[in-house]
């Protein structure tokens, strides 16, 4: 799941500076289990900012709704009939859901109440870990099920390195060294053999190198007569 | 009268305490609005706030002692939502400590009012809500 945060209220409040109509739309998916924009810290953002405009006698009107995903068109459409009143959407989704919205309304100026921060999973209630580094070529078949890329602060494919104390990282005592975390589970799959052997440099091409990343499948993608058919234009 | 103080009380000890109080004759501020919780881990962040935008000059939450809680850690809940209300508070301009958590047993019907007394001298230390007229 994609792991953000809410921005911090005054610098919202501070982008959000000339507009007088607002919706603020949360996603029920990735950002709803990170408690950062699901259906109830839209309530509490657009809560928070009539208040602010009570106090400042702003009289901003807040629309609020949640969408149960921020980033496919199909769920996004449904905005609609509220973008359409307002002058600008506050996104309490991730990056990605705030430029679909962006995309399918771009007469209306969307801005992001998260930071985004990574591909991650809970790790206990109320903590998010980064768990993928989204490099395009995998290698956890070779390190235990344990992500180098996103796990080891240096990325190192061969490690680990003179950093690793106690099983955990030079940067942060309370960061696992995920090299020695890979070490202790190829032991436990009986496969140490791995740890022989020497990862290649790694093409970074399909990692951001190459720029913008699209993926197609062939066999899924539409032809121009089978999208019109779908549309129920014919 | 001082100011609207909306009180949060959980229904075993804080709104248990108030109704000690009524029962001893002890005397209290007539500002205090009391809305009772079933526990006070059923506080939201969007309660505390829509209280204050409704013209509230403070607000605060009373649930059981730590470690008394009808339903073992709803006081903590509580605790931790009111003080994220409060960091909420402060970025909008509002003093936090026109919100406050307090922890009260059942049978502490004295203590009650020495919570109210504790928010109303707030309230006249800090006046009115910055809402002003406008709550």
């Amino acid at each position: 799941m994609i792991i953000g945060e809410q921005k911090p209220l005054k610098e919202i409040i501070s982008n959000l500076e000339g507009h007088e109509t607002i919706l603020v739309a949360g996603c029920r998916s990735c950002v709803a289990i990170c408690l950062a924009g699901g259906e109830k810290e839209v309530g509490i953002m657009a809560e928070s900012l009539r208040l602010h405009s009570d106090i400042n006698d702003l009289g901003w009107e807040i629309a609020e709704t949640t969408v149960e995903r921020q980033c496919e068109s199909e769920w996004v459409l449904e905005l609609a009939p509220l973008v359409e009143e307002a002058d600008c959407v506050l996104s309490m989704a991730c990056g990605v859901g705030a430029q679909t919205v962006q995309a399918l309304f771009p007469d209306t100026r969307v801005i992001p109440g998260l930071n985004t921060s990574n591909m991650g999973a809970p790790e206990e209630q109320g903590m998010w870990s980064e768990k993928c580094g989204g490099c395009g070529d995998c290698v956890l078949h070779l390190t235990g099920g344990i992500c180098p890329i996103a796990r080891c602060a240096k990325s190192l494919l061969n490690g680990p390195c003179g950093g690793s104390q106690d099983g955990m990282c030079e940067i942060d005592p309370d960061t696992p060294c995920a090299w020695d975390e890979i070490f202790q589970s190829l032991k436990r799959l009986g496969r140490l053999d791995l740890m022989e052997e020497v990862i290649p440099p790694k093409s970074w091409i399909p990692s951001r190198n190459g720029g913008p990343r699209k993926i197609v499948k062939e066999s899924a993608v539409l032809t121009e007569e089978e999208k019109h058919t779908k549309e129920g234009l014919d | 009268m001082t100011g609207r103080i909306v009180g949060f009380c959980c229904s075993y000890c804080g709104y248990a305490s108030a109704d000690l109080a009524g029962r001893q004759g002890l005397e209290y501020s007539p500002d205090v609005m009391i809305v009772k919780l079933p526990c006070s881990g059923r506080i939201d962040v969007l309660h505390i706030l829509r209280a204050f935008r409704q013209g509230a000059d403070a607000v605060f939450v009373a649930g059981c002692l730590e470690g008394n809680c009808n339903f073992a850690n709803g006081n903590y809940e509580a605790r931790k939502r009111v003080n994220e209300a409060k960091g909420i508070l402060e970025s909008l301009g509002i003093d936090p400590r026109r919100l406050e958590m307090f922890n009260v047993a059942s049978n502490q019907g004295w203590r009650f009012p020495r919570i109210v007394e504790e928010m109303v001298s707030r309230v006249e230390e800090l006046g009115p809500s910055p809402l002003g007229e406008n709550g």
